[in-house]
């Protein structure tokens, strides 16, 4: 761990954290498809883990990283759930289009 | 020695008869519907009987003997107790006051009141709708003792209401019949007239003294025996307003006659012996501050005097048996007003007592006629009743001859006062003596009239079918004609001197003279006769000059036949521009509020047509939106904190999230 204290600065983890989110939000303002937006939600999450970790380092303090796990486990979760939804929008429309799945619309 | 009076038993027997009649009556056998509604009315006469019994002794019990016996001291006062308003410095509570005005007036509702009930039970055998009507007659029995026993003005003008409502209630009685709904909406539209007079001089009086209790207002006024006019004599031309209205006089009585509509014992009952006569005893009870005022007197006075002359005119036309009646109860209430009106309470309340007995027997009699007639009311398809029902006939002539004012029968006794504390009440005074003795004439005029049309002469018109009246309706007639008969031998001076206390006029009154009121009464009995004699000579040995006096003078009989057109004008005047007036605020007011309602729900609704776009249902346009708005915030916190004092809390210590921290780690 030590390499890390030295010689990679912090703002370099948070810059990295930052442009994962930004993926993760275009990804999911762009695509389409049900999954590579959910993806991206993913993508947003383990984005901000990544800062979490960061500062957890930087102050020297578990329970940032405690909050990883948590973060974790809701995503693992969701997953879960999220796919099982995305499965039977699929078996009753036929597509993934999220433009096309509007059935709440007014 | 001051024992309970039981006041409160007096209107809760009614309204228990109202509701058990009113909720289950429907349900229950007719005769036990007419048990609970006879039981609760005796039950509260009996109360009354004996407090009146107690005070009785109480005022003889000076001798020392009578020690022993439970006594009544009057005013028996009786509060609930908790308070009913207590607003700032405003405090009424319900209470209940006997003293000998409402013992005396008590005992001829409640008395004359459950021998109408008796009535009643015969009168209405064949209807439908029995339990409702005895369950309203209960209702009116509750209200109308609750009017009389109010020891302050508020109390009083609940039971003023509420016998209005009850009259309403019973006017409609038939409410299938347009004219009966119409006659009832007549009766509470007017009376609201009245009503709202009532209620102005309410709260004159509540700003005026600072109280409602009518003992209270007489000690305010007794500690200030040199206020005279001007607020009192506004409160008390409100209060006249607001009698007028309740007792028929000018010009609010348009609505009695047509109160004929309902049941005949109702009319007996309401609209001849008791809630008509509320605005006397209002004004008797009020009256401390009528004495105070001789401008609302004198007004009392007029009214009534022209009210006795102008009913009894139109009275003398009338075809229908009913109305003759009503237009004479209008005329005696006159005479009521008019005794009020020269500070003659007592002969007043005198008046008001005898004209309950025999105007019921008037009006239970010509129920009893209606009733054999199988439902004809019209004088001229009447005669020769005289053989076939004799009690009737009997009974009706004790009445007639009471109204008409024949010694030694009650109206003898009870109008010549009124005409004398009339005529001494200087010029003025003599002027409305004459107008009484005017209309004490037409008074014996109509009431022969219809005597001669209904019983004497030869049956007018083939009555289909006689119905035997039946003893409950009998009995009452019989005890109310031995009333009319013997009533007024108690005489004016005992019946002052036990109402004195209370009915006293606290101002200066003329002096009498016993030989001029002897005078006096042998004019008036005169006068009686002489309308007798017109009478007889018009409707029984030349029956055909009413016919040929009609077509001579064609202009007058129409005028009286029409009532002088009251109706109409009213109906043009006052109904016609309040309708416009409805018409103008339902079509430019009410369309300009609708206007604005309808602007305001269009602006809202272009609103929401606008926004919905924003609703679109494509998910990526939400995230986008989201993002956004995110962003939005984020830039705009960087930039505000960028040249501000409070810059420190966007530079980031570390603390904040420590803290955050550590109140997730406990």
């Amino acid at each position: 761990m030590s390499f890390l204290q030295h010689d990679v600065p912090l703002s370099w983890y948070l810059l990295l954290s930052a442009i994962l989110f930004a993926l993760g939000v275009v990804g999911f303002l762009i695509k389409r498809n049900l999954i590579t937006v959910f993806m991206s939600i993913e993508l947003m999450l383990n984005a901000v883990n990544l800062s979490f970790v960061t500062f957890a380092y930087q102050w020297h303090e578990v329970r940032g990283q405690i909050f990883v796990f948590f973060v974790m486990m809701v995503a693992a979760a969701e997953a879960a759930v999220g796919l099982a939804i995305i499965i039977a929008v699929f078996r009753a429309r036929s597509t993934l289009a999220v433009d096309r799945i509007d059935l709440m619309k007014l | 020695m001051n024992e309970s009076a039981h006041l409160w038993l007096i209107p809760l027997f009614p309204f228990l008869g109202f509701l058990l009649n009113g909720i289950l009556g429907f349900r229950l056998p007719r005769r036990l519907v007419s048990a609970i509604g006879i039981l609760a009315p005796l039950a509260s006469f009996a109360v009354v009987l004996g407090d009146f019994g107690a005070t009785i002794i109480t005022a003889a019990s000076s001798c020392p003997r009578c020690g022993s016996v439970t006594a009544l001291a009057l005013p028996a006062a009786e509060t609930l107790s908790y308070p009913w308003l207590a607003i700032g410095a405003l405090h009424v509570d319900f209470t209940f006051v006997l003293d000998q005005l409402s013992a005396v007036m008590l005992l001829i509702v409640t008395g004359v009141g459950f021998l109408i009930h008796v009535y009643s039970v015969g009168y209405m055998k064949d209807e439908p709708g029995y339990a409702r009507y005895f369950s309203f007659l209960n209702l009116f029995f509750f209200f109308m003792s609750v009017l009389v026993l109010a020891g302050n003005f508020l109390l009083m003008f609940v039971g003023w209401e509420g016998v209005g409502l009850a009259s309403y209630l019973l006017i409609g009685f038939y409410f299938q019949r347009t004219s009966a709904a119409d006659a009832g909406k007549k009766a509470f539209i007017v009376n609201r007239i009245g009503d709202f007079g009532f209620l102005i001089g309410i709260f004159l009086v509540l700003s005026t003294f600072g109280t409602l209790g009518f003992t209270d207002i007489a000690v305010r006024l007794a500690v200030s025996p040199d206020w005279h006019g001007t607020v009192l004599t506004v409160i008390c031309l409100c209060l006249l307003v607001g009698a007028a209205g309740k007792s028929a006089q000018l010009p609010l009585y348009v609505w009695l006659p047509d109160a004929m509509e309902g049941p005949t014992p109702v009319s007996a009952l309401i609209h001849a012996a008791t809630m008509v006569t509320a605005g006397v005893y209002m004004i008797a009870r009020t009256h401390l501050l009528f004495d105070r005022s001789p401008v609302a007197l004198w007004t009392v006075a007029i009214v009534g005097a022209t009210t006795a002359l102008f009913a009894a005119t139109i009275g003398l036309v009338q075809n229908d048996i009913k109305r003759v009646l009503a237009y004479s109860t209008i005329s005696q209430l006159g005479y009521m007003f008019l005794a009020c009106g020269v500070a003659a309470y007592s002969a007043a309340i005198f008046h008001l007592v005898m004209h309950a007995f025999f105007k019921a027997l008037l009006f239970l009699a010509a129920g009893s006629v209606i009733h054999a007639m199988g439902g004809e009311q019209d004088l001229r398809k009447m005669g020769g009743l005289r053989k076939k029902m004799p009690v009737t006939f009997w009974t009706m002539t004790a009445a007639v001859l009471a109204i008409a004012g024949f010694p030694p029968f009650a109206g003898f006794f009870s109008k010549d006062p009124i005409l004398y504390a009339a005529f001494l009440q200087g010029t003025g005074g003599k002027l409305l003596w004459f107008v009484g003795l005017v209309a004490a004439l037409l008074t014996s005029l109509y009431m022969f009239r219809l005597w001669y049309l209904a019983f004497m002469g030869e049956p007018r018109s083939e009555v289909k079918h006689h119905h035997a009246t039946p003893l409950s309706m009998l009995a009452p007639m019989v005890i109310l004609g031995v009333l009319s008969v013997c009533g007024g031998w108690i005489g004016i001076e005992h019946f002052s001197a036990y109402l004195a206390p209370v009915a006293a006029a606290h101002r200066p009154m003329p002096t009498g003279n016993p030989f001029l009121e002897s005078i006096l009464a042998i004019v008036a009995v005169l006068v009686a006769l002489e309308g007798w004699l017109i009478a007889d000579k018009y409707y029984r040995r030349k029956t055909e000059r009413p016919a040929q006096l009609a077509a001579a003078l064609p202009t007058g009989y129409k005028l009286l036949l029409n009532k002088y057109y009251v109706d109409e004008f009213y109906g043009a005047v006052i109904v016609k521009s309040l309708f416009a007036f409805s018409k103008f605020v339902l079509g430019g007011v009410d369309l300009l509020l609708a206007g604005v309602a309808w602007l305001l729900a269009g602006v809202a609704s272009m609103t929401g047509m606008i926004l919905q776009r924003w609703q679109s249902g494509n998910l990526r346009s939400y995230a986008a939106w989201l993002t956004l708005g995110a962003a939005v915030l984020l830039i705009s916190a960087w930039l505000l904190g960028q040249g501000t004092a409070h810059a420190t809390v966007y530079q980031y210590d570390g603390s904040a999230l420590k803290h955050f921290l550590n109140a997730a780690g406990h």
